[in-house]
């Protein structure tokens, strides 16, 4: 199953698959940043394939100069009871990716987390606050250059 | 450097949220005043630290804003800087009403990323493990949805149930609420002949107090009236939001890890999916009370069929030795002291490994770098993509269902904001 969802996604997007790899069974597979609504949508609608729902989506802090972060998305197909994680790498300097809210309705929650814990900003979302963190909060608590610790006086007192 | 202090009041982010929410619901003889009506954090009725913003016209519902964190305590932030058995003991306060499930979920997922197997008794025990902490949570669902909608009696008579429960884990792992009872590669001791007894007991009782619990509230026309058609969730909604368990079985589609992508022996098991169609908090109910009579099959076929043999697998260099040939042995000390000081070896790689907790699919998502600790773990929590449906849920009913539909979400903040 996993070369044949990897092959017709190569046949079907060329220039937009840039890496795959499986791994104890799972299949991951790194998408052109602009491309993915494109590559979700067929993914979503393909009669073969249906991946109907999103279970999960994460953001990850790499820390390395090129493509720091990463987006992966873990979608499930109910009609194959099959995983496949999709994946794109998003700049510092640039850090936006499309939403797949249009795709999942799913995805907007947890898109609404990445951009909390990793600053990471999902263009079109329609209601990106953070998840957890206080609204004036500053900082990605979830990148690799947060302490541990935390910041002192990052979360404002009460005024007496 | 001087503490910052709030500024001036300006409005709120989730204020602006909830205005910006269309509302399109009809209202046949609507009063003039529109209400914002903040529910919680404190809520007793939230089930924890949940906060609802709602907006209100006359009674009805038309527009609502979940908004979560108030218990988040950075788990995956921690898990980064912990090697993969320290985080064992953080799994049993996500969802602090079924631990043992997640320490389960927890290291399948880490065995997984280190490519062992455990042995078949292991796999048994922890099938005990998660279908007892289902029975457990359920009960616990159950009780508050009763209790929710003016029935209290049910709740103590659930908890009068899953005391049992309870006990039987103090036996089996010393612990009743924060067991932390998985180890990577096995268990973190045997099962006992006396909890085979002890649960032997609860089963033999618990169809006829299951019973008990559910004439109470199926035969009961104001639980009945109050969650028949509230809090509707259309199939299509359902998949789309990714919801799963119970809420998603509730609207018609049977999809159960356990039996969808089989994990330990549920394969060897036999039970049934239990779906319904209606989707809404009556629906789920069923639902929920159905599950347990199934998972109570399941304790009894795996009490049967369960084997002798080890609870650990032979992996010295990954699964930690036990503590009386940690003393007197030179290899186990050496061991003993690499896993706790360095972390076991993974090999760099990511897995992701989902189980069917009470809730819904439970799952971690591990990158790891070859160190001993994680070089980031996501948890998929259940409870906080279930939350998310809630402004769908609750659209166009009545403050009164709020707390049923809540109920029925059986949302535990723990798990939600991690």
């Amino acid at each position: 199953m996993n070369e044949h969802i990897l092959s017709s996604l190569k046949t079907q997007f060329p220039e937009s698959i840039e890496k795959s790899i499986e791994f104890r069974g799972d299949l991951t597979v790194q998408v052109r940043k602009q491309d993915i609504v494109r590559v979700c949508e067929f993914l979503k609608t393909d009669a073969e394939y249906a991946f109907d729902m999103i279970i999960d989506l994460s953001g990850v802090d790499m820390y390395r100069p090129e493509g720091r972060f990463e987006v992966v998305y873990n979608i499930y197909s109910l009609k194959n009871k099959k995983y496949l994680r999709l994946k794109v790498l998003v700049d510092e300097a640039d850090p936006v990716v499309q939403t797949l809210g249009g795709v999942w309705s799913g995805a907007a929650w947890h898109e609404r987390e990445a951009f909390d814990m990793f600053g990471i900003k999902f263009e079109g979302h329609p209601d990106l606050r953070r998840m957890y963190m206080p609204e004036e909060y500053e900082y990605y608590p979830m990148r690799k250059d947060f302490p541990l610790m935390g910041i002192p006086d990052s979360i404002p007192l009460p005024r007496r | 450097m001087p503490a910052k202090t709030i500024d001036e009041p300006k409005k709120s982010q989730i204020l602006a949220a909830l205005e910006d929410q269309d509302t399109t619901v009809e209202i046949d003889d609507p009063l003039e005043n529109e209400m914002i009506l903040n529910m919680g954090p404190q809520h007793p009725a939230t089930h924890g630290v949940l906060r609802l913003l709602v907006k209100l016209d006359g009674e009805t519902v038309v527009a609502c804003v979940p908004e979560l964190g108030y218990l988040h305590r950075g788990y995956e932030k921690i898990a980064e800087n912990s090697t993969y058995h320290e985080f064992i003991p953080h799994t049993d306060r996500l969802d602090y009403l079924s631990p043992i499930s997640n320490n389960v979920a927890y290291v399948l997922a880490v065995e997984k990323l280190l490519g062992i197997d455990v042995p078949e008794r292991a796999k048994y025990i922890r099938v005990l493990c998660c279908e007892m902490a289902r029975v457990a949570s359920h009960l616990v669902a159950v009780g508050s949805l009763g209790m929710d909608v003016g029935a209290l009696t049910v709740l103590l008579w659930t908890f009068r149930e899953r005391e049992k429960l309870m006990d039987i884990y103090d036996v089996l792992c010393g612990a009743r609420f924060t067991t932390s009872y998985t180890r990577i590669g096995g268990l973190q001791q045997d099962w006992t002949p006396k909890c085979t007894a002890m649960l032997h007991t609860f089963l033999n009782e618990f169809d006829d107090d299951l019973g008990e619990v559910e004439q109470l509230l199926t035969h009961n026309r104001i639980f009945i009236e109050r969650c028949e058609n509230v809090g509707c969730l259309s199939q299509e909604d359902a998949i789309a939001m990714g919801m799963t368990g119970p809420i998603l079985r509730a609207a018609g589609v049977p999809r159960d890890l356990r039996k969808d992508n089989p994990y330990l022996v549920y394969e060897k098991l036999d039970f049934d999916v239990i779906t319904y169609d209606e989707s809404d908090v009556l629906a789920r109910f069923y639902v929920r009370i159905a599950e347990m009579k199934q998972s109570a099959s399941i304790l009894r076929q795996a009490l049967e069929t369960i084997p002798v043999g080890p609870f650990a697998a032979n992996e010295p260099k990954k699964v930690l030795p036990k503590k009386q040939p940690t003393y007197t042995k030179m290899e186990e000390l050496i061991q003993d002291f690499m896993i706790i000081n360095l972390g076991v070896d993974p090999p760099v790689g990511e897995v992701y490994q989902g189980v069917e907790s009470s809730k819904g699919e439970l799952g971690f998502y591990i990158i790891s770098d070859g160190t001993g600790n994680p070089w980031r773990m996501k948890i998929r929590s259940p409870s906080m993509v279930n939350i998310s449906a809630l402004p769908k849920m609750l659209k166009g009913g009545m403050v009164s269902d709020i707390v049923a539909v809540i109920g029925s979400i059986d949302p535990v903040m723990g798990e939600a904001d991690k």
